[in-house]
């Protein structure tokens, strides 16, 4: 390769890594220091002194003590991941059958069906969830609907509201919040999987005896893994550190690690216990992607 | 070295992660010839062309053209253009615009694009395409713009990389022809890369055989065929039988080598000394086969007859205009005889179960080492 | 497969239903802006007073400005950025550290927005106050400028996404071949590259910008000052009750948004059947020569 050939490779390599080592990775870099040192001196030389010949650090774990200590934290990381988990499931329980019958609907209506998922996602997610406030507040649409029909009762009873007709800010309108938002993230990726599976399988499976619904066992379903696995790492980790959904659909018995972040940095001002709050929170999240990630690169090996 | 010699290359090894994809690869090309690298994937040729292109860079060696070292030219600044397999045409470009393309990065004035572009269309009879898109064109179209495309430039070495490869059988045999014309009406030298013999032997004046980087056997067509340098070059080539055997007696005129079940009299001498281990090469084609009439008794045959086997008709397939048949001799060795069905309907017709006498003559062997 | 009936008209339903769910928000957003209700809840009555209340609210009107300016410089930074880090990705097999700049590059994509947000501020503030101790001026000023960089990080995560996957299906005997015929690897850029990804380019460019105009939570934490973007003024209105003038603004995002979407799908559909057409009428008998 000439020289300009190997200047030029460098610098469209470079360019893109310089930027994202300065503002991705230092930035956690900081983060770390700060979670370590105390509200008011969090500068480096605040941690690392040199003393007597000898480097010396001084950083706090009482931040990290706390977390792990603490109940309200623990029990906040918990439900973090508990609401993410069921929204990941409602998601993929409506959101999949969604994708295969867009899949296997006509050829010529697919574009269409594709955009009308599309549109919502353009949409400013804000104001989406904003108008299911209003819904879901009393007298609002989607209130009446279900206090005719008594639902509210048996969302009472097994505690997804605190009491019949008390929508608003409860584990159930944030759950649906979450749901809502999340559900073209899970439904694009199955669909992009299951429309590009080859239907000859399927004829192949009934030619050597399988019924339709076996065929979709253990022919479409295990066929459609990467869709599903893709389309739940892009919905459960993001939600488990959401914040706009629970601050304006959840209330005081959805306790999200999220919001909880927000408050010590805005509310509380206390930086290094809202820095220790994100690093917990990076390392829960860094372990699905590091096994998400590592089945992409698996399934994109055996491919070719 | 030839005074003639107007592209040398000289050792040229390329290694990827510690495997030689070519390996020391030496060779003269002419001025004028059509020059083809063939092999099964992966033995090197499409890597050995590349670097002649430019695209890839030798680990070692030097290609010299017209005697000028073209290591540090860039593929845009080598004076050949190639034939890519994918035939690679510009799909937002219309057909004139995509011949159009080396010129114009020429800087060459409009009037003359338009005439250069002009008669290479005529070249390639696609003169009423010009304003199409290539999605809109057939295959063997697509192939000639791609042609018209890398000729438009004049360049001194044309470089194809199989060229044929995407037609489909009856399209390739007409477009085999015709691309064979305009190279030869043009007179560009030409470097092939192909996997199809037909294509190899048709095309070109000179072939190259290569396998695991290296070349095995260069020669023209008819030499490379009739008279294969070894065992693989046999086989690769065409059909053929190959029989083990020692060699029994060496004359200067004539040498025998018994296999056991055959016995060959070859009508030359080779290069060679008795009892050496060969592996005599016979083509199906140059075989005769005959219905076999023989009621006699066993003694009054000769058991090992020269040049000749007998058998039975263990498989046969029809092609229309020839004939292959599986003759299975008495060992259980089977040889492959063609025949050209020179009758239309003839009487009794050779069939499966049949006995048969198969007999060649002492010129249509050839005679490898082992 | 013969699909039963009774199979068809549970595909039917369930697709019914949920378009329904993703529809009905959207449906109600834009019924209640024309509520004549200061709760907009009960329906009074028709009347266009919000969207005429919008014109003098000068929050909304100043967020909306900003919000837009963010956005179009986040969406041309993203994509010359995202179109680098697709090429690196796609053209370049081996370098040095690949995949740590696999794994960054795409992180921003599923990791939670808050964690993004603090961390780059707080490195923002750090870099600030090393510059102003070093140079007397605190570089960057939190602000316009902070919520581009916040913006830009998720941007270049989702353009290279975009442009990545359409590099990946482009020849790459096409750029040989310009190189083959003359032209520099700048020119093969420009003239053969560029073109063919055009399309992609364009997709990540209107991605990154409603990502951009769109983003709550990094705007809030990088935001300073004067600057507050339009999700951040609708978040706050949201976050005390129901608003009408929220309602109003809505309706006007989702009708451009989706005439947008509509036109775009519709030109797409155009060139895909008329190049089915082309390449079809280049098989005809007559059209061989």
């Amino acid at each position: 390769m000439s020289r300009a050939g190997r200047g030029g490779r460098f610098a469209v390599i470079a360019v893109p890594y310089a930027w994202l080592l300065a503002f991705f990775l230092l930035p956690f870099l900081v983060i770390a220091r700060i979670s370590v040192s105390e509200m008011g001196a969090t500068t480096v030389k605040d941690i690392v002194a040199w003393k007597d010949g000898t480097i010396a650090f001084s950083l706090k774990f009482g931040n990290y003590l706390l977390l792990a200590q603490d109940d309200l934290y623990l029990r906040t990381y918990g439900s973090s991941l508990l609401f993410a988990a069921v929204t990941t499931v409602l998601c993929l329980a409506i959101g999949y059958p969604f994708a295969y019958f867009m899949a296997r609907s006509r050829r010529s209506l697919q574009p269409a069906l594709l955009m009308l998922v599309m549109l919502p996602f353009w949409t400013s997610f804000l104001l989406r969830v904003y108008a299911w406030k209003a819904l879901l507040t009393e007298q609002g649409l989607a209130a009446n609907a279900i206090e005719s029909v008594g639902l509210d009762r048996a969302m009472a009873a097994v505690g997804l509201i605190p009491g019949p007709g008390q929508l608003m800010n409860t584990p159930f309108s944030l759950i649906l919040g979450m749901t809502y938002t999340y559900l073209p993230f899970m439904i694009l990726p199955l669909y992009s999987t299951l429309a590009k599976m080859d239907l000859r399988l399927l004829e192949a499976a009934a030619d050597l005896g399988a019924s339709a619904w076996t065929a979709f066992w253990r022919v479409t379903v295990p066929l459609s893994r990467p869709g599903i696995i893709a389309g739940s790492m892009l919905v459960f980790i993001p939600c488990v550190g959401e914040y706009v959904i629970p601050e304006l659909l959840g209330g005081p018995q959805t306790q999200m690690i999220g919001r909880t972040l927000w408050d010590e940095f805005f509310s509380n001002n206390d930086w290094p216990m809202a820095c220790a709050v994100a690093v917990t929170m990076v390392l829960l999240v860094v372990v699905p992607l590091a096994v998400f990630s590592r089945y992409q690169a698996e399934a994109s090996a055996r491919s070719t | 070295m030839s005074a003639e010699a107007f592209l040398q290359i000289r050792n040229i090894v390329k290694e990827f992660d510690g495997h030689r994809a070519v390996d020391n690869v030496s060779i003269d090309i002419v001025k004028g010839e059509v020059f083809a690298l063939l092999g099964s994937s992966g033995c090197g040729k499409t890597t050995l062309l590349r670097m002649l292109a430019g695209f890839e860079t030798p680990t070692s060696g030097t290609i010299l053209l017209n005697g000028r070292d073209l290591a540090d030219l860039a593929p845009y600044e080598r004076p050949m253009n190639m034939m890519f397999q994918s035939y690679a045409l510009f799909p937002h470009l219309t057909v004139f615009e995509n011949i159009a393309f080396g010129l114009r990065r020429d800087r060459l004035p409009a009037a003359e694009i338009q005439s250069r572009v002009e008669s290479m269309l005529k070249l390639v009879q696609l003169g009423a395409f010009a304003k199409r898109k290539p999605h809109q064109l057939s295959g063997g179209q697509q192939q000639r713009v791609a042609l018209a495309r890398s000729l438009a430039k004049g360049p001194q070495l044309l470089l194809l990389d199989e060229p044929l490869g995407a037609l489909d059988k009856k399209l390739r045999e007409e477009t085999q022809i015709e691309l064979a014309n305009i190279v030869h009406d043009v007179g560009v030298t030409c470097v092939l890369v192909t996997h199809d013999q037909e294509e190899a032997m048709t095309m070109a004046s000179r072939i190259a055989v290569m396998s695991e980087g290296r070349f095995l056997q260069v020669g023209a067509p008819a030499e490379i065929y009739e008279t294969p340098a070894s065992r693989f070059v046999a086989d690769f080539i065409g059909n053929v039988n190959l029989m083990d055997g020692t060699l029994v007696e060496d004359e200067a005129d004539h040498v025998v080598v018994d296999c056991d079940d055959v016995r060959h009299w070859i009508g030359h001498g080779i290069t060679g000394m008795r009892d050496m281990a060969v592996t005599v090469a016979v083509r199906p084609e140059k075989i005769r086969l005959e219905r076999d009439n023989v009621s006699s008794s066993p003694t009054e045959v000769d058991p090992k007859p020269f040049n000749e086997a007998r058998g039975t008709i263990k498989d046969m397939a029809y092609f229309g205009d020839y004939t292959v048949y599986h003759l299975q001799l008495a060992g259980g060795r089977v040889l492959k005889v063609s025949q050209t069905n020179v009758e239309r309907q003839p009487d009794r017709p050779l069939t499966w179960g049949d006995a048969a006498r198969a007999s060649w003559s002492d010129l249509s062997q050839v005679v490898l080492p082992r | 497969m013969r699909a039963s009936a009774f199979n068809r008209w549970f595909a039917r339903a369930w697709l019914a239903f949920g378009y329904a769910f993703l529809y009905i928000p959207i449906v109600a957003l834009v019924a209640y802006s024309f509520n004549d209700s200061p709760v907009a809840n009960v329906w009074r009555g028709f009347t266009l007073r919000w969207y005429v209340a919008l014109a003098s609210d000068r929050e909304l009107l100043a967020g909306l400005a900003l919000s837009f300016k963010v956005a179009l410089t986040t969406a041309c930074a993203s994509v010359v950025l995202g179109t680098l880090a697709a090429f690196a990705l796609v053209r370049y097999p081996r370098f040095f550290g690949r995949t740590l700049f696999t794994g960054m590059v795409a992180a921003p994509l599923v990791m939670p927005e808050v964690i993004i947000g603090l961390s780059l501020l707080l490195m923002l503030v750090s870099l600030q106050r090393a510059t102003e101790a070093a140079f007397g001026i605190g570089f960057p000023e939190r602000g316009m400028m902070t919520i581009w960089l916040g913006h830009l990080l998720l941007g270049l995560a989702y353009a290279t996404v975009v442009i990545r996957a359409r590099l990946q299906t482009l020849n790459p005997q096409l750029e040989e071949a310009a190189l083959d015929l003359g032209a520099r690897p700048w020119q093969v850029f420009w003239l053969v590259t560029l073109p063919m990804i055009g399309q992609a380019l364009l997709s990540a460019f209107l991605l990154t910008f409603t990502l951009s105009l769109d983003d709550v939570v990094l705007s809030a934490f990088l935001s300073g000052p004067g600057a507050t973007t339009m999700p951040l003024v609708i978040f706050s209105r949201a976050r005390l009750g129901l608003n009408p003038s929220v309602n109003a603004v809505a309706t006007i995002i989702i009708a451009v948004v989706a005439i947008g979407v509509v036109v775009a799908s519709f030109v797409i559909a155009a060139n895909e059947r008329r190049r089915v057409l082309d390449a079809a009428a280049a098989k005809r008998p007559s059209a061989a020569a």
